[in-house]
């Protein structure tokens, strides 16, 4: 005697990823963060383009801003900035 | 969005979003960033089992903003072409969800484990039967995701978990495949090679491969700190210098009546014009944990020579077939 298993209607949805990763921080990887000169920067938006975290954003006024909770502290920033504005800075 | 450049692409919303869990420093998210922004509109991507798979889709979490499939190692390229089927398919009947879209860009994301070695034969076919996606090889030189084993892509003389450099061997024995080759002798539209140093040149290719009508194949050089023993900053850097010193030279190559046409682009053409700026391979070699065995405790002028050959010999190939 067999019973009637559930068909593919009812079983609830799997293997399904229901959360964006926006919701996994992952500021807390880094030990030091990038503090951006915004006197010296000239807005070639280059951090942006090189952050492997999608962490430095461009503000409307063409300005980078870093996102504290995602950056793991790589140091790409800072290390490529054309004008060497942007320092690793050891978080507390 | 049609024309690109620097500026406007950074307000583009991302295609990978933050919070993903690849490595600090890691070049994988730089590349697929600069890409997804390059799109032309509606894109679907699948990814091969890899470093970037898994850690941008760790349950119950996605980084990805667009639609995307995840499948096995081998059959990156038979998803796409799938993906890409089915697209036309549905714009035949003039039904279906993706019936309303003029443009899809079908993209292919796949390590070099998931195309040296792996999925090869799932690429070729696609590329044989002609789909029209874009296949890009995320080339970081061995299978880092289970632990830095050689790949068909590891270089020569590199210490991997599996090629141990030692007494009896140097690193790896062999010489890493002519992927690029062996896809342009396919008689697709379009073959490119990326490099995440120049954003701009990353940019523009990827947009000209989802122009072409047609398999396109990008081939992207990744850093990996961790497999290749450097520190997480030099990412960027490294990658410049792979560049510099004609290890990994970028150009295009497309189809002309037949015939394959390769172009420098920018940071090589400026090379071949000017042969003395070209570094030697040493300083690319000296930066990474994975040769230093070439340093130490001896130095071993017989490897760095052949090394420095191979390069030479493979530039001298690349110029006559540009014609320079």
């Amino acid at each position: 005697m067999s019973t009637r298993k559930p068909g593919s209607k009812e079983l609830p949805i799997g293997a399904v990823v229901t959360k964006s990763s926006m919701e996994y921080e992952t500021g807390d990887w880094g030990v030091e963060k990038p503090q951006i000169d915004l006197e010296k920067c000239t807005q070639c938006t280059l951090c942006h383009y090189f952050c492997p975290e999608g962490a430095i954003t461009v503000n409307d006024d063409g300005y980078p801003e870093v996102q504290n909770n995602y950056c793991k502290g790589c140091g790409i920033c800072a290390e490529e900035c054309p004008v060497k504005c942007i320092e690793m800075v050891r978080m507390k | 969005m049609s024309e690109l450049n620097l500026k406007q692409a950074s307000r583009k919303p991302e295609g990978l979003a933050s919070g993903h869990r690849l490595c600090a420093g890691c070049a994988h998210s730089i590349v697929v960033r600069m890409i997804l922004k390059a799109t032309r509109g509606p894109t679907i991507a699948t990814s091969a089992t890899g470093c970037l798979e898994v850690a941008t889709s760790i349950m119950p979490y996605s980084s990805w903003n667009i639609p995307w499939i995840h499948n096995a190692f081998e059959n990156a390229a038979a998803t796409a072409s799938g993906i890409e089927a089915a697209w036309q398919a549905m714009r035949k009947k003039g039904k279906g969800p993706l019936a309303k879209y003029e443009t899809l860009d079908v993209i292919a994301f796949a390590g070099d484990g998931g195309t040296y070695d792996i999925g090869l034969q799932a690429l070729s076919g696609a590329l044989e039967r002609g789909h029209d996606f874009t296949y890009v090889l995320l080339d970081n030189e061995a299978y880092m995701n289970t632990g830095i084993q050689r790949s068909g892509g590891t270089p020569f003389a590199a210490a991997t978990t599996t090629s141990p450099a030692g007494r009896v061997i140097p690193g790896k024995k062999e010489w890493k495949k002519p992927i690029d080759e062996i896809v342009i002798a396919h008689g697709i539209p379009y073959v490119a090679t990326l490099n995440a140093a120049w954003p701009m040149d990353v940019m523009r290719k990827s947009r000209k491969a989802f122009e072409v009508d047609g398999p396109t194949f990008l081939h992207a050089f990744i850093g990996c700190p961790r497999g290749w023993r450097y520190p997480m900053e030099k990412t960027i850097s490294l990658s410049r210098l792979a560049t510099q010193t004609c290890m990994f030279p970028l150009y295009e190559c497309t189809l002309e009546e037949g015939r394959p046409v390769y172009k420098l682009s920018g940071p090589s053409a400026a090379i071949a014009r000017r042969p003395a700026s070209k570094k030697p391979v040493e300083e690319y070699l000296m930066s990474q944990g994975r040769f230093q065995h070439l340093f130490r405790p001896e130095k071993r002028d017989d490897l760095l020579d052949s090394i420095q050959a191979w390069v030479d010999h493979n530039w001298e190939i690349l110029l006559e077939k540009a014609g320079v």
